[in-house]
C-alpha cells in the first residue's frame, strides 16, 4: 500500500512537490522552530505521498497542509503536550532565543515580530499565518483546520488583535517602522 | 449594524470574504464610523508587517532533497538493494491485511455510505481531541481509574486495560458526542501516535473488524457483545488491528 507507481509518483512530484514551501512554513509556524519543521515536514510529505491516491483531486494546497497540520498536532501531542492546551487568553512562553536562526536575524523588528506570532495560541497561529502568509482563502483555512468557517473569523480576528497590540507596544512602533 | 457584531466583520470585510450585499452595506457604515476605520488600520498594519519583514519560512535545500529521495525509494524502479527488499516486504503484507479487511467490509450489515459517514463523524471526533483547549476526561494509566470515570457516566459498562507492555500505553479516557448519543473515548498512544478508541452501545450483532481511511487518519471499526468499538489515529493500520486483537481478547 506503500508504494506509488511510476505515473503517480510523475503526478505527486508536478502537483504536490511545488507546495514543500507551504508545508515547512505551516509547520515552523506551529512547532516554533525550524529543526523540529524540517523533520515533520518530512514526516508529513511522506504521509501525503502514502494516501497519494486517496487524493480525489481539487486543491492540492490545502490537501496537503491539512495532513501537515495534523501531523505538527500529533508531533506537539507527543513531545509538547502542554503547548495545545493552552487557553486562547493566554499566551505561550516563546521558544529559548538562543537558536542560530534568532541570532541570525539582524533585523530587531522582524525579531519581534516572530516572538508576538510564536506566543499566540496555536489555533490562533496556524489561522494568521494561513492567511496573512500563505493566502489563503477562509474555505480553505476551514478544511486545513477542521474548525468550522465561523470560528476560522473569530480566531482571525483575534489573532489580529492580539498581534497588533504586540506590535503597537510602547518601544516598538519605532522598530516597525524601521521593517 | 451594530459595532459589537461589527468586530468580526471587520475583518472578513478586509479578507473581501463578504457577500456582494454585505460589502456594499459594510460600506456604508464605514463612512461614519471612525472605530470601524482604526480597526481596519490596524489589520493593514497587521499583514504589511508580517509581508514586509520576509518572516516567510521557505524549505531549506537538505529538506527539498530528503523528500526526493524519500519519493524515489518509493519509486518500484528502484534497484532491489537490502533494506528496500524488508520495506516492499512490509508493504505486500500491509497491501494484503488491507484487502482481507475489505473483503470483509463487502459482508458488513450496513451499507457503505452510512459507514463512510460514521467514520466521517468519528475522525472529526479524533480531530477535535487534537485542538488546543481542555477536554472532559481523566488522565490515568490505570484502566480501573478510568473505567470508574467512564462507568459512573455511562449507561453501559466497559473493560478498560493498560497494554503497556504490549506497546499501546493507556492515557486516559472522556466522554464525547456522535450523532446525538454520548460515547466513551478511550485513549492510548503507540510509538507517540495518539489513538483514540470510540466506544458505544449498539443493537447490531457482531462483526469483524473494517478498516478506512479518511483525511490522513486510519480508522478500524468492530463490534462485539452489542457493543460498537471504533479505533482511530494516524499510527499504521497494523497497529489499530493489533490494538483490536488486544481490546477483543481482553473483554
Ligand atoms: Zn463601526
Amino acid at each position: 500500500m506503500n508504494d506509488l507507481d511510476a505515473e503517480n509518483r510523475l503526478r505527486f512530484e508536478q502537483l504536490v512537490l511545488p507546495h514543500v514551501d507551504a508545508a515547512f512554513n505551516l509547520a515552523r509556524w506551529l512547532l516554533r522552530s525550524r529543526a523540529d519543521a524540517e523533520d515533520v515536514a518530512q514526516e508529513a510529505l511522506l504521509r501525503a505521498c502514502r494516501f497519494f491516491r486517496g487524493f480525489q483531486g481539487g486543491d492540492v494546497r490545502a490537501w496537503l497542509l491539512q495532513i501537515v497540520r495534523n501531523t505538527c498536532y500529533s508531533w506537539l501531542d507527543k513531545n509538547r503536550p502542554r503547548e495545545l492546551m493552552v487557553e486562547f487568553h493566554e499566551e505561550l512562553h516563546p521558544q529559548p532565543a538562543a537558536t542560530p536562526e534568532s541570532m541570525a536575524i539582524a533585523d530587531e523588528g522582524r525579531e519581534r515580530l516572530t516572538r508576538a506570532l510564536e506566543t499566540l495560541p496555536p489555533r490562533h497561529r496556524a489561522v494568521l499565518v494561513l492567511r496573512e502568509l500563505e493566502g489563503c482563502s477562509y474555505k480553505e483555512i476551514a478544511a486545513i483546520t477542521s474548525i468550522p468557517i465561523g470560528t476560522v473569523m473569530s480566531s482571525l480576528s483575534r489573532a489580529r488583535r492580539q498581534l497588533h497590540s504586540a506590535l503597537v507596544n510602547p518601544g516598538c512602533k519605532e522598530l516597525l517602522r524601521g521593517l | 449594524m451594530d459595532c459589537e457584531h461589527i468586530c468580526t466583520i471587520i475583518h472578513v470585510y478586509f479578507d473581501h470574504e463578504l457577500s456582494a450585499a454585505s460589502d456594499a452595506k459594510f460600506k456604508l457604515h464605514l463612512e461614519h464610523c471612525s472605530d470601524c476605520v482604526a480597526d481596519l488600520d490596524a489589520c493593514d498594519l497587521v499583514r504589511d508587517s508580517l509581508q514586509r519583514s520576509h518572516i516567510y519560512a521557505h524549505a531549506p535545500a537538505l529538506l527539498q532533497r530528503n523528500i526526493r529521495a524519500d519519493l524515489r525509494s518509493f519509486a518500484p524502479t528502484t534497484a532491489w538493494s537490502q533494506p528496500l527488499w524488508w520495506y516492499w516486504l512490509a508493504a505486500v503484507a500491509a497491501l494484503l491485511f488491507v484487502t482481507i479487511l475489505l473483503g470483509r467490509v463487502g459482508h458488513g450489515l450496513r451499507g457503505d455510505d452510512y459507514q463512510a459517514e460514521l467514520a466521517g463523524e468519528i475522525v472529526d471526533a479524533h480531530v477535535r481531541s487534537l485542538q488546543p483547549g481542555p477536554l472532559t476526561g481523566i488522565a490515568s494509566d490505570d484502566g480501573r481509574i478510568v473505567k470508574g470515570w467512564l462507568d459512573a457516566k455511562l449507561k453501559f459498562a466497559i473493560a478498560v486495560r493498560n497494554f503497556a507492555n504490549e506497546g499501546f500505553a493507556l492515557q486516559g479516557g472522556r466522554l464525547d458526542v456522535m450523532e446525538g448519543r454520548s460515547v466513551a473515548v478511550l485513549v492510548y498512544e503507540r510509538n507517540g501516535h495518539p489513538i483514540n478508541v470510540f466506544i458505544w452501545r449498539t443493537r447490531e450483532p457482531d462483526t469483524s473488524p473494517r478498516a478506512g481511511s479518511r483525511q490522513g487518519f486510519q480508522w478500524v471499526d468492530w463490534r462485539k457483545g452489542k457493543i460498537e468499538f471504533c479505533a482511530v489515529s494516524d499510527a499504521d493500520l497494523v497497529d489499530l488491528e493489533k490494538l483490536h486483537q488486544l481490546i477483543s481478547s481482553s473483554a
